[in-house]
């Protein structure tokens, strides 16, 4: 498996971080990059509240409804390319084929993507990425690192994340103008930022300690869409 | 005139939650859409009101939750070092915690709808997953499943998993942060504060 570590590591700027993974009990979470996280944290938080959230709110307030939606389809029908890939790759080849379906649908019927004619069809969307790949391989254990804007990662996330940049369509359109390209990669940061918008107070009032709580919420979340919504249970302490 | 007689007592002791046995997901079904009817028709709550949120929540949810399981669960394995009135101050404040912060979710409610995914369990269960799906116009689908246990009284839940994340467990790392640091009653007290300071913060929030 090293070397699956080591091409993901060799993905990243952090070069320099250093790597212990040992797969490690459920009670206790592995973070051995707190100080780092905690401190790029504290960064995010001052850039959320005076630029992202922000424009998140503008946008929020200033696109009506079924436009968002559109939003949200048209970068859901991009996000197919990649879930078609890493379905096949995970051996899911009937899901990838859905995808594949999905793609073309939603493509042609459903107008570059902007209505999602799919799922009304019955073609379930799927949530896959890299980072999902590369644990369903094998690397299933992975140090928490938090970037400034990218949010909470694991090492192996950011480095799926890489891959999965390179499959996104939206890098390549609009060589010519650099300002256009860049708006069309930061819109989807800008609408999953809006999506989020409600669930800010929720997790201001539930955590005790707002950087772990995200961390956990986050370790979770991945675990579930790795596992396709079904984890297993993790084992209970009781009794 | 018997046997007429026999049938409506049945038919009464069956429509009754309390005698009859209710199978885990017709009760997380019964009770969803019994609060949602309540919200859809709830201008206040629909507007902000977290304390009558709060209230609804009181009434129709907690009796079908099992808060010591729940607490148990997110303090992990410290909780065996509580004792008994230890363990029920942190139910409590735990409960007041969980209660006040999510209730608030139903007063950003807008037409959500709830689909119920299939349902098996084999007839010995004690521990069963209820699988339901929150859909929202113009946006993903959220799974929300909920984790119950036989109980005297019928079946309780002591896990909520929204998008795969419990909300229980997801405090265990921060509860035996506290644990490490003041112990355990270092974590009732931590938990105690947060709950002093929702207080405080909520009227400021309801007022907007």
């Amino acid at each position: 498996m090293a070397w699956k570590r080591f091409a993901g590591i060799g993905c990243l700027v952090a070069g320099t971080i250093a790597f212990a993974g040992p797969a490690l009990a459920d009670e206790t979470v592995h973070d051995p990059l707190e100080g780092f996280n905690r401190a790029m944290f504290a960064v995010n938080e001052g850039l959320d509240t005076v630029v992202i959230k922000p424009v998140a709110q503008v946008y929020d307030f200033a696109v009506p409804l079924p436009a968002k939606a559109g939003v949200g389809s048209f970068f859901g029908n991009i996000a197919d390319i990649r879930n078609v890939l890493n379905n096949a790759l995970q051996g899911k080849l009937a899901d990838a084929g859905n995808d594949f379906g999905r793609l073309l649908i939603n493509s042609t019927v459903g107008i570059f993507g902007l209505f999602d004619v799919a799922s009304e069809l019955g073609l379930e969307k799927h949530d896959e990425d890299f980072g999902q790949t590369l644990a369903v391989w094998g690397w299933t254990e992975s140090d928490f690192l938090f970037l400034p804007i990218l949010g909470p990662r694991t090492v192996r996330d950011t480095g799926g994340w890489v891959v999965d940049a390179y499959t996104d369509p939206t890098w390549y359109t609009l060589r010519k103008s650099v300002a256009a390209r860049n708006t069309l990669v930061a819109l989807p940061f800008v609408d999953v930022r809006a999506s989020l918008l409600p669930s800010d107070k929720v997790v201001e009032e539930a955590a005790l300690d707002k950087y772990a709580y995200v961390r956990d919420a986050y370790l979770q979340r991945r675990r579930n869409l790795i596992f396709d919504g079904s984890p297993p249970r993790l084992e209970d302490v009781l009794d | 005139m018997m046997k007429k007689l026999i049938s409506l007592v049945f038919a009464v002791l069956l429509a009754s939650p309390a005698f009859a046995e209710e199978a885990p997901d017709v009760l997380v079904k019964r009770v969803s859409e019994e609060v949602l009817e309540i919200v859809r028709k709830d201008r206040d709550i629909q507007n902000g009101n977290t304390q009558k949120a709060v209230e609804l929540v009181d009434q129709k949810v907690l009796p079908h939750f099992d808060f010591r399981h729940m607490t148990a669960l997110a303090v992990g394995k410290d909780w065996k070092k509580a004792s008994p009135g230890q363990q029920q101050q942190l139910t409590a404040e735990f409960k007041t915690l969980l209660v006040r912060t999510y209730s608030n979710a139903l007063t950003s409610y807008k037409n959500q709808k709830i689909a119920y995914k299939p349902f098996r369990m084999n007839p010995g269960d004690s521990e069963v997953l209820v699988r339901t799906e929150v859909i929202q116009p113009g946006s993903k689908p959220v799974q929300i499943d909920y984790s119950l246990e036989k109980a005297d009284g019928g079946w309780k839940v002591f896990d909520v998993l929204v998008a795969g994340i419990s909300l229980v467990t997801n405090y265990r790392d921060q509860f035996a942060q506290e644990v490490r640091s003041g112990g355990i009653d270092g974590l009732i007290a931590a938990i105690a504060a947060k709950n002093k300071s929702l207080l405080g913060g909520g009227a400021k929030a309801d007022g907007k």
